[in-house]
């Protein structure tokens, strides 16, 4: 997949997949690797240190976020933060109450979460989304009930964009007594984030996807708000996540999100106009395409489409020839041979799922980008769709 | 992922298209599940005159329609009939793992297209070798008997 003889320019459009490590990142992180070296937890010069590194990066994270820095743990990742709030949650409060309520959106971070918890005795109810993928508070509350110990629904959805309205559905959850998480990996960094506001009691945010390295997370957690830890062993991050603490990681996370809040208005409306020139020059450009996602409540930086009668591997493959990077939400581009669950729960047939394409826009991106996508991408649909059975006589 | 011969045909199939007023037409797959194959077929003296594909599915899907279209154009049909998936996917230097169930169906494809010629010649054929199995019911979890190391 690596030969490109035809590539006029190199776009990257895969950031909701991850994003480089910016240069401002990597330098601030560098220090930490072999000169600052020490274990945060150690009662000397190199430990305090490593302590204030930390300190000050937990300072940078709960402030994108409008939270304290007491808020803030470090884990590996968006995916252990999921785990920690949702398996955390419902293992400290089980005396509580033996009900969960999250979407059939989620990322699978958090639906396997739930589905293991199934597994283990909880009843979880599924929401589901409309043609968009919202999910209706109206239907939180009406799964909602006494015995409800924890609702996780996401903030930006991460294959179409769609927002959420947390902030309602929060409110519900509170109202209820219930414990509020969302999975806010797509959308810290893109669109203004305040915990208190948005009625969140917990929230995933992961460094890769905002310049950040891989390997580092965070989980805002409510004051007051206990969980059962779910890795144990050292006093690391307030007893509820041991494991030394990975300085560098968490040093370039935090330079991520300061960079990230000083940035985040006007990069967030720079993205706004690409993504519409983009999805604008897709629907007109080429015919039968339909944009997947919310139109208007929609992550700046996600374009989402189906092109109908074709199959996303083979467009993917084509657009990488041309250098240009994408994804997809159909079967052949998952592993698992499944096409994508959040297509198929906003209604979506098989065969359009199977030809959706994602282009998730980041830094890097500049309108030339737009113009080259819109140049290259009709041609590879047309050669496609005359090798195809399907088209719109078809009879299948 | 794939290797370059997948990719030559993938990126440069041959015999692509319909043929007009087939001597055998072939359909197997579902767009449900991502592949639809259709394979047209021209027959003379028993044997593969000419033969096109049209595909819709997966990078593998495509290149597997091209190449079987090579391995047996000229075969007497029942030599083209002996011609597995395996075979296709070996003749290409072989496939990703999880390709070999789902998006390897180009020679059942051929075989269906035979079927129906000889079908619409009133001949009545065995099944043992030529028909396809029903792409549209398959379970994905259901591994095949293809190897793959």
């Amino acid at each position: 997949m690596s030969s490109q003889p035809n590539a006029q320019r190199q776009v990257y459009l895969d950031h909701s997949a991850t994003t480089p490590v910016r240069p401002e990142v990597l330098a601030a992180m560098l220090p930490y690797f072999a000169g600052k070296f020490g274990n945060a937890s150690s009662i000397h010069r190199w430990g305090y240190e490593a302590r204030e590194a930390i300190n000050d990066a937990r300072e940078k994270v709960a402030s994108l976020i409008g939270a304290s820095p007491s808020e803030i743990l470090f884990t590996s990742g968006g995916t252990e933060a999921d785990n920690l709030a949702i398996r955390g949650v419902a293992h400290a409060r089980r005396s509580r109450g033996n009900h969960l309520i999250t979407s059939q959106i989620e990322h699978h971070a958090v639906l396997h979460t739930f589905e293991v918890l199934q597994k283990e005795g909880f009843e979880v109810t599924f929401l589901p989304c409309d043609k968009y993928g919202l999910i209706d508070p109206d239907d939180v509350r009406k799964a909602i009930r006494k015995d409800t110990i924890l609702v996780s629904i996401m903030h930006g959805q991460n294959e179409v964009g769609t927002v959420e309205p947390i902030k309602e559905i929060g409110e519900i959850a509170r109202e209820h007594g219930a414990l509020f998480h969302s999975d806010a990996v797509q959308s810290a960094g893109k669109i203004p984030i305040d915990v208190k506001e948005l009625n969140v009691d917990l929230l995933t945010l992961s460094s890769h996807k905002i310049y950040g390295p891989k390997g580092v997370g965070a989980l805002y957690v409510t004051k007051g708000v206990r969980l059962t830890p779910q890795v144990t062993g050292g006093a690391h991050e307030r007893r509820m996540r041991a494991g030394t603490e990975n300085v560098p990681g968490i040093v370039g996370f935090g330079e991520a999100c300061r960079l990230a809040k000083a940035e985040l208005p006007e990069e967030s409306a720079r993205l706004t106009k690409l993504r519409d020139k983009l999805i604008e020059g897709l629907l007109n450009e080429i015919p039968d395409v339909v944009l997947n996602g919310h139109p208007v409540l929609r992550l700046p930086h996600n374009v989402n489409v189906s092109v109908k009668y074709l199959e996303g591997e083979s467009i993917l493959l084509n657009l990488d020839r041309m250098g240009v990077a994408a994804s997809s939400g159909s079967a052949c581009t998952s592993g698992s041979l499944e096409p994508s669950h959040v297509l198929l729960a906003m209604g979506l047939s098989h065969e359009t799922t199977h030809g959706s394409l994602r282009f998730s826009l980041g830094m890097s991106n500049t309108e030339e980008d737009i113009n080259y996508v819109l140049e290259i991408l009709p041609p590879i649909v047309e050669k496609l769709r005359a090798m195809s059975p399907l088209g719109p006589g078809s009879v299948l | 992922m794939y290797n370059d011969k997948v990719m030559d045909h993938f990126f440069n199939p041959r015999n692509v298209g319909e043929l007009e007023n087939p001597d055998g037409v072939g359909q197997v797959g579902n767009p449900v599940c991502g592949d639809t194959m259709r394979i047209t077929l021209k027959i003379k003296d028993n044997r593969i005159e000419d033969i096109k594909f049209r595909t819709f599915g997966c990078g593998a899907a495509i290149a597997t329609s091209s190449m079987v279209t090579e391995l047996v154009k000229g075969l007497t049909l029942e030599e083209a009939l002996e011609v597995s998936n395996k075979q296709v996917a070996e003749s290409l230097g072989g496939l990703p793992p999880q390709k070999l169930h789902c998006s390897n169906l180009a020679a059942e494809a051929v075989h269906a297209a035979i079927q129906d010629y000889y079908k619409k010649q009133g001949l009545v054929v065995s099944d043992d070798n030529g028909s396809s199995h029903d792409h549209s019911t398959h379970d994905h979890s259901v591994d095949d008997e293809s190897s793959e190391e």
